[in-house]
């Protein structure tokens, strides 16, 4: 809809334009050119944060360190591709890069598969239902993430956290014994199962808010159609609901993998300090080379922030392709 | 609704009713059981926050506060939360800096947003492909780069870009740039521009249409995106925690919440309080602005 607008105002742009050369070429009414209106914008963004990208590269083939900073010091020297070669051999790194996919998977499988679960639910559920559980949702997905992060710390505290307490009081032959004192936060796998919680939490609302706004926009002649023929609940949405959202699936699984990838704020309240490399994730491993392993060493930083990019690059084409298909760029 | 129910009223009302709504029971507890997942720990943190040292640090937790107080309120409003500085700093630079990185933002954005929606120019397209990719490079990727760039010019310049406020103030204004213009756009592309020259016709100035006839129709966008803007800034941490370091005086509310937490972990009291009070402006904004968060993130990807 919103295109067409568009396309119609352009036509009748070009129409005045024309009529304007025309017939009062005396007018001076000479309107701003489009490049001046952009320029502040553009070059805020292309110092900020485009020219950094560039860098970025750069610096991973330097050995930039903190040295390099101090005055009175020689500048970073090139360094070819040791940094990669350093990366590619090290068996941490591999551990690190492994655990970045294999969480990030897990976050975005999880909240797709609840989120259009629930979207569904709320579609099925009365409106004054539906209602308040978005407004619950809500709140999910406002929360700051430093606070969401603070507070399942709260809750999986060992001692007195109440998942603790909680699991300390059910019966050992359902959850076992020794929950009492179990901390969460020292093994990857039980910190890992808390992050992907908080992420979950955080952005399954979203997903589900997308889905719901999806279905509402399915004819509900195709289900009845489908409904006619003896489908199933499974079948319908195969059949119906997943052929007719699947731009709208694939935009909100290239926009969850963006996202999680980069996860840094929970982790980093969780994990609480950058001690234990076995929970490290990429975006953790980054700003640990370069802000707090002594020397800091920006030149390792910056190669794994490129493997990093690189990573979010290849996804971003793709959402590019999906934005340009549905006429988001012109 | 259906065939039977017109032509059997009473029978099929009678029968089905309460078979349905038993049937759709496991809906109605799934609903409840995905509201509560979503406000609990939300409630828990207010929770917490309201309860006395004593309620906190037992291993009978209550579900409500049993004697509620405001002392973790009190102290992290009239305490120093960091030695040296008390919560209304941190709050104000908190303000300064989001609230100057929405206003640089929402005027940058509109002027951008104008020049997309109404012009047509060779480099348009690649204006928007480029506000699309940015939009996705993540600040941990860059944070590096961006703090040896202000760093060096710090170094060159004499001006202090790390350690305060201005340094931040620049890099929300332009994380945010994005999606506001792409937000924007889609609001001016909507004013017909008939509007706008049936104006110009009855002799009106550029400032005069842009003022009186396309500000009252856009404005609406631009409050959405600003809210978003805020919202960004807002919760911000990774950079603040990069560019501020040591200089405590001028920590945002997310970092010295953090900073607390590192040094006082035990004090869950007045974490969850400052939590609470880091939340609520967002939770206001959000739901102003929580349909339209939907439709900026998905863009078109929604119809109808």
């Amino acid at each position: 809809m919103a295109h067409t607008v568009e396309r119609a105002a352009d036509r009748g742009k070009e129409g005045t334009v024309r009529v304007t050369a025309d017939s009062a070429p005396k007018r001076r009414r000479k309107p701003p050119t489009p490049y001046l209106l952009i320029a502040p914008a553009l070059i805020l963004l292309a110092v900020v944060l485009l020219w950094p990208i560039v860098q970025m590269v750069w610096y991973s083939l330097t050995s930039f360190t903190t040295r390099n900073l101090l005055p009175n010091q020689p500048g970073p020297e090139w360094n070819n591709f040791a940094h990669y070669q350093r990366l590619l051999t090290d068996p941490e790194f591999w551990t690190i890069l492994r655990n970045t996919v294999v969480v990030c998977v897990l976050m975005v499988g999880i909240t797709m598969v609840l989120g259009t679960l629930i979207g569904i639910l709320l579609h099925k559920l009365p409106k004054w239902f539906s209602t308040i559980v978005s407004v619950g949702m809500m709140l999910a997905w406002a929360t700051p993430a430093l606070s969401a992060s603070l507070v399942f710390r709260w809750l999986f505290l060992p001692e007195r956290g109440l998942v603790n307490v909680t699991l300390d009081r059910l019966p050992d032959w359902l959850v076992g014994s020794g929950w009492l004192e179990y901390n969460w936060f020292l093994q990857p796998g039980s910190l890992f199962t808390i992050l992907i919680t908080v992420i979950v939490w955080q952005s399954f609302p979203f997903v589900a808010v997308s889905v719901l706004a999806g279905l509402k926009s399915i004819p509900n002649e195709l289900y009845e159609a489908a409904k006619m023929d003896g489908a199933s609940a499974w079948k319908s949405f195969w059949n119906v609901t997943f052929p007719m959202l699947r731009p709208l699936f694939a935009l909100l699984l290239v926009l969850q993998i963006i996202w999680d990838l980069r996860v840094f704020t929970q982790l980093y309240i969780l994990a609480n300090s950058f001690q234990n490399k076995d929970v490290y994730l990429l975006s953790y491993y980054i700003y640990q080379q370069g802000f707090s392993a002594s020397p800091a060493n920006y030149g390792m930083g910056s190669a794994i922030a490129v493997v990093m990019t690189l990573m979010i690059l290849a996804v971003t084409a793709y959402y590019l392709r999906i934005m340009i298909r549905q006429g988001e760029t012109r | 609704m259906s065939a039977t129910s017109t032509a059997a009223p009473n029978r099929g009302g009678y029968r089905r009713s309460p078979l349905r709504r038993l049937r759709s029971l496991p809906l109605y507890l799934a609903g409840a059981a995905v509201f509560l997942f979503s406000v609990f720990p939300v409630y828990w943190m207010v929770a917490t926050a309201f309860k006395p040292v004593g309620e906190i640090f037992t291993r009978n937790q209550t579900f409500f506060p049993q004697a509620p107080t405001l002392e973790h309120f009190d102290r992290v409003l009239n305490g120093q939360l960091i030695p040296g500085v008390n919560f209304w700093q941190f709050l104000g630079n908190s303000l300064v800096v989001t609230l100057g990185a929405v206003g640089m933002g929402a005027f940058l954005s509109l002027l951008a947003a104008m020049a997309v929606a109404r012009f047509r120019f060779k480099l348009r397209t690649a204006f928007i492909i480029l506000l699309l990719i940015i939009q996705m490079v993540p600040m941990e990727a860059m944070i590096i780069s961006i703090f040896i760039n202000f760093r060096q010019l710090s170094d060159a310049t004499g001006a202090q870009l790390l350690g305060n406020l201005s340094g931040l103030l620049i890099v929300y204004t332009a994380v945010s740039l994005p999606i506001t213009i792409l937000m924007l756009r889609g609001f001016v592309v909507a004013v017909p521009k008939e509007l706008e020259e049936a104006a110009a016709i009855d002799g009106a100035s550029g400032w005069t249409i842009f003022w009186r006839i396309l500000m009252p129709l856009v404005a609406p966008g631009l409050v959405a995106a600003s809210i978003f803007a805020f919202i960004t800034a807002w919760n911000e941490f990774i950079v603040a925690l990069t560019f501020l370091g040591r200089s405590t005086d001028n920590y945002t509310l997310p970092l010295t919440l953090s900073y607390y937490f590192g040094r006082f972990g035990t004090e869950w009291g007045p974490i969850m309080a400052a939590s609470t009070l880091l939340t609520i402006p967002v939770m206001i904004f959000f739901l102003f602005v929580q349909r339209r968060m939907v439709s900026g993130l998905t863009m078109g990807a929604v119809k109808g």
